[in-house]
């Protein structure tokens, strides 16, 4: 027996249905900003590393203040942080969510760091260079 | 470029006849991918199933029918997984010395490549959300999913990566660099075929369905249970499948990142992971970690959660130490996110980054440790059954308590660095993955079958299973952590003669042998209850003597799950009302709210697909097709507002009662 079979099954309309879940606070408007802002923000990044010209230390502080606005714009127009009163589900997520995200990044850093502190890693250059002589890249 | 070969790379990319395969076994394999499908389509054909099909299951938003599909599709691909494995022991036992085995090197790598993709992703996490669609609904009482459509999308784009992974035996290759394709290998010079692009482009559709199907059931868990089941008094099984869809949702993305950097890598020229152009494969590596020590977790997870309920259920005993339970999957859902780099000490980072991931490797063994123990207690001055669910699980214990200890034994650095990519390792997460995960698959699937199908599995047949399983994995793995004592690597295609290796992998091969008649024995199950299903049959919707809510409902459940809104005041809360004989005032019958069918979730995940195939072969016109499919098939089904309906009080009760008789239940 399906679900479709059913004879006395009845259509519900959206509206009577849905509309009362609808939460208020979340309209069009906030998406479609926050979406252009992804956006502006994503290609501006990408500029600035092409055509930026700028130092690299400069760089990295530029683009981990486009990445952690990115967050931001995110966490208000998507996940609308703030919107409503914040029961303590939502900010225990919050939490945990900023923690993992502390550790990954944080963590990486660290590895990364002390990884190429060790290696003596080379600069771009070598490193190509090297790799061209042991296979004809 | 002349004319006919620019019309051609336009339209063909980089498809062209080369891509049929090269030897003997190759067209064995791809000649079975396509005969298989033919013949069910054959079959439909002659048995007129077509529409049953379409109606029953394709176009289908039921939790249930989705998690009987992820099953389907899931014990499928074991037996994929399975032939593979089979290619990969001949080729060992024989291949030392002046033998060279039945396969080239590449086709060699290429199939344990393809087993282990296939046996993580599409063995492992199908049967995993398979059960969870199956059985968190009816748990909680909740009819439904937070968001059905949404629930038939993901089950779709793990069938659309599956279908992909196996397009590959039929054109082209696949990747030859082992399941997580570190690069530089993975990356385009090293690679040049399209065997690592299949890889990342099955994983990336399959991942966002598994993403997707994770924030449905958080959303799900958090928001749908039924009045009075407050969090402490969720099943353990919901507990854990609420820690490892955290971690799907924390985890994911970072590999569907992982693996979009290798693709421009690959198909733009970019530098993330390629060692000129400052580009670092260590990072590739510290990324698909970062994910990659999650999944193990969210694997493990509803493994754990499965054992709880069997456990408890089979000891006739409510589960030892519930909180303690509750907080072990708390800390291991943390853990799990500090503890990735054990995956390559062996990189060269100081012994400070190693000694705090060692330590933190420890502790979380702690926490897992403290499982093992609740469930013993649990078992301890129960009133045991010893069915196979149960046989299942002291299986497990044993098993997963020796890789277990091997794996603390690896978190040491310095052990590390002599067993790192040996066939220790390889033992260990055998262990952890076939005896924790899919010995905790065969146990649910055993247990909760009656209720799904309305009857029950032949009990003989399931214990000669069970002995066939362990023996045969015993003897396959346990080899393999002494091979790994004496050095010899992982996915090894060949060694020499002198090493002494070959009894070893002789013996290995003869328990992967036994594992196979297991699986036989287990197929040979199926169709024996399939036939005596009459003789089998559940009427009582309660068949174990369970405890949580799904046991409320006749078996096999209607597709309505519960006639009326369940009434939950304690943990565990059907074993109470049966305890208490509750007689409580009788419920009246209420309108019920359920989700319409719709073919468009096929639909999007078709789009995806085709997309898949195309960016694979670089046909950049298919991919436009594809990706303008998804984006319209998604407006198309936002705009639908009437994607529900009521089944009326009065047809509920006409249907419940129907069913009651059917069942011999009188309540
Ligand atoms: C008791 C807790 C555990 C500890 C201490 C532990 C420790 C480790 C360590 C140190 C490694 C890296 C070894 C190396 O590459 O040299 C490893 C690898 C692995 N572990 Fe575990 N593990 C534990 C539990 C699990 C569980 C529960 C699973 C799966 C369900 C699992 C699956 C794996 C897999 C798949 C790999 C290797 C993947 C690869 O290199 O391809 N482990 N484990
Ligand atoms: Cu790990």
């Amino acid at each position: 027996m399906s679900a479709n079979d059913t004879a006395k099954a009845r259509d519900v309309s959206y509206d009577v249905l849905v509309s009362a879940h609808q939460p208020e606070n979340v309209s069009l408007r906030g998406y479609v900003i926050g979406f252009i802002a992804s956006i502006i923000l994503t290609l501006s990044a990408y500029l600035l590393t092409r055509h930026g010209g700028m130092s690299k230390g400069v760089l990295v502080v530029l683009l981990s203040g486009l990445a952690f606005s990115q967050f931001i714009v995110q966490l208000i127009y998507f996940l609308h942080i703030g919107k409503e009163f914040a029961p303590r589900l939502k900010l225990m997520m919050l939490a945990f969510m900023l923690t993992v995200v502390i550790i990954l990044v944080g963590g990486s850093l660290w590895i990364m760091n002390n990884l190429s502190h060790r290696m003596n890693m080379p600069s771009v250059q070598q490193m190509t260079n090297y790799m061209k002589s042991q296979d004809n890249l | 470029m002349s004319g006919a070969a620019y019309f051609a790379s336009f339209w063909l990319g980089k498809l062209s006849l080369k891509a049929l395969p090269p030897s003997a076994i190759q067209w064995f394999g791809a000649s079975l991918m396509i005969l298989v499908p033919l013949g069910i389509a054959l079959l439909l054909s002659v048995t007129h199933r077509w529409k049953w099909l379409y109606h029953e299951w394709l176009t289908t938003l039921d939790p249930k029918k989705i998690g009987v599909m992820y099953i389907i599709v899931a014990l499928a691909m074991l037996l994929r997984g399975g032939a593979d494995v089979a290619l990969i022991k001949t080729q060992q036992a024989l291949s030392a010395g002046s033998n060279a085995g039945i396969l080239s090197a590449s086709h060699f790598q290429q199939i344990v490549t393809a087993h282990g993709t296939i046996m993580i992703f599409f063995v492992a996490m199908g049967l995993m959300f398979g059960l969870i669609n199956l059985l968190v609904p009816l748990q909680i009482g909740a009819r439904d999913v937070a968001f059905p459509f949404l629930n038939a999308t993901s089950f779709w784009l793990f069938f659309g990566g599956m279908v992909l992974v196996n397009i590959s035996l039929i054109l082209g290759d696949f990747a030859a660099t082992g399941w997580l394709a570190y690069p530089p290998l993975s990356e385009l010079h090293f690679s040049p075929t399209v065997g690592v692009d299949y890889w990342i482009w099955s994983l990336e559709i399959a991942g966002i369905g598994s993403l997707l199907a994770a924030i449905n059931f958080l959303v799900t868990i958090l928001k749908m249970r039924v009045k009075g089941m407050n969090f402490m008094k969720m099943p353990m099984f919901v507990w854990s499948v609420l820690g490892s869809m955290l971690l799907v949702a924390f985890a994911f993305p970072i590999l569907t990142v992982t693996l979009t950097l290798l693709a421009l890598d690959r198909d733009i020229g970019t530098h993330f992971f390629t060692a000129t152009g400052g580009g670092n494969m260590m990072m590739y590596v510290n990324l698909i970690w970062a994910w990659g020590h999650p999944e193990v977790y969210i694997l493990i997870l509803p493994a754990f959660g499965v054992f709880s309920e069997v456990v408890s259920t089979f000891a006739r005993k409510r589960l030892f130490g519930y909180p303690s339970m509750v907080w072990a999957i708390a800390a291991i859902v943390l853990l799990s996110f500090i503890v990735w780099l054990h995956h390559f000490f062996t990189m060269g980072a100081g012994s400070d980054v190693n000694a705090f991931f060692g330590i933190m490797t420890m502790v979380i063994a702690v926490p897992t440790g403290v499982k093992i123990f609740n469930w013993l207690f649990t078992l301890y001055r129960g009133r045991i059954r010893m069915a196979s669910p149960l046989l299942w699980f002291i299986g497990f214990v044993v098993i997963f308590t020796i890789g277990g200890m091997a794996g603390v034994l690896m978190a040491v650095p310095p052990v590390d660095f002599q067993l790192h990519n040996s066939l220790f390792l390889v033992a260990h997460f055998h262990m952890m993955i076939v005896g924790g995960v899919v010995f905790a698959d065969f146990a649910a699937i055993t247990y909760w079958f009656p209720k799904i199908f309305g009857f029950k599995l032949n009990e003989k047949l399931g214990r000669l299973a069970f002995w066939l399983w362990l023996i045969g994995f015993l003897l396959s793995f346990v080899p393999l952590y002494i091979l790994g004592f004496m050095g010899a690597t992982r996915r090894l295609n060949h060694y020499s003669a002198s090493l002494g290796w070959q009894q070893l992998f002789i013996v290995s091969a003869v328990g992967a042998a036994i594992i196979g008649m297991a699986v036989g024995v287990q197929i040979l199950q199926f169709a024996v209850s399939i036939y005596q299903r009459k003789a089998n049959r559940d009427k009582t919707g309660d068949p174990w003597d369970g405890r949580s809510l799904e046991w409320s409902t006749p078996s096999p459940v209607p597709f309505y799950s519960f006639a009326k809104t369940p009434q939950v005041s304690t943990r565990d809360a059907f074993w109470e009302a049966k305890k208490q004989k509750q007689t409580s005032t009788p419920q009246p019958y209420e309108d019920i709210v359920l989700t319409k069918n719709s073919p468009l979730a096929l639909v999007i995940a078709g789009g995806a697909l085709i997309f898949a195939f195309a960016v694979v072969w670089h046909i950049w016109w298919l991919a436009i097709v594809g990706l303008l499919i998804v984006i319209a098939t998604i407006i198309l089904r936002s705009m639908d507002e009437h994607t529900e309906y009521i089944l009326s009080a009065s047809e509920v009760e006409r249907l419940d009662r129907a069913y009651l008789k059917a069942g011999g239940l009188s309540k």
